[in-house]
């Protein structure tokens, strides 16, 4: 199943894309994502950290993927 | 009405209050108007800040400034509610967010427009990267309210 992942702000710098399309295997949590992507990144981020969201909606860590979603990653917002 | 907007260029939230407060045309029925108008400082934690880049999350960021409008109208009795934020490259004393509130009594209107305001702050996907003289930084936490 494919999903589409998105990365924004120091955390799209640090992984040098903004955008990628993963091919999963089998329905995994958001969490297990995170520790794929974030795996090249160097002194690694604690998921606590970093907000998630699937299809533009925060959720916890244990929430599932599910083929098509739009999963995102990114820092605390420091918008207004 | 609600409207939400996320602005590439500079916007005066005076203007934009004015003009929305004639398009609502519902004089007589609110009593009071709350405003917050956030603006871009020269300086954060010590440093001179140049200038601001403003990111965000095209989708999202319109769909949970709408979720925040939608909460503050059924928590309070409100007759309207306007937000407008600034993205993209951001110049000192520049607006970068409009809050406004209208409804019959005072108190509905503050604690709406700080209510709105802080759940943008919080959650809303901006994000803040300053130019200073030692170059450029993320804003990793936003201040306290």
């Amino acid at each position: 199943m494919n999903i589409t992942v998105k990365y924004f702000a120091s955390l799209r710098e640090q992984l040098g894309k903004s955008e990628e399309i993963l091919t999963l295997s089998d329905e995994i949590s958001i969490a297990e994502v995170w520790q794929n992507v974030s795996a090249s990144i160097s002194g690694n981020i604690e998921s606590e950290n970093i907000l998630m969201t699937i299809n533009m909606e925060y959720v916890k860590s244990d929430a599932l993927v599910k083929t098509g979603d739009e999963v995102a990653f990114f820092p605390p917002v420091t918008g207004g | 009405m609600m409207p939400i907007e996320i602005r590439e260029s500079s916007f005066n939230p005076w203007d934009e209050i004015k003009l929305h407060q004639q398009k609502l045309n519902r004089q007589g029925q609110y009593g009071a108007t709350a405003s917050f108008v956030g603006t871009m400082r020269d300086f954060n934690e010590d440093k001179h800040v140049q200038r601001m880049t403003l990111e965000h999350y095209p989708g999202m960021t319109d769909k949970y400034l709408e979720k925040i409008c939608k909460e503050a109208h059924q928590q309070w009795d409100l007759i309207e509610t306007l937000i407008i934020h600034r993205i993209g490259e951001i110049k000192i004393a520049d607006p970068i967010v409009l809050v406004c509130v209208w409804s019959a009594h005072r108190a509905e209107a503050f604690d709406a427009c700080r209510f709105m305001m802080e759940d943008l702050k919080s959650k809303a996907p901006f994000w803040k990267q300053e130019s200073t003289a030692d170059g450029n930084r993320w804003v990793e936490k936003s201040t306290p309210g």
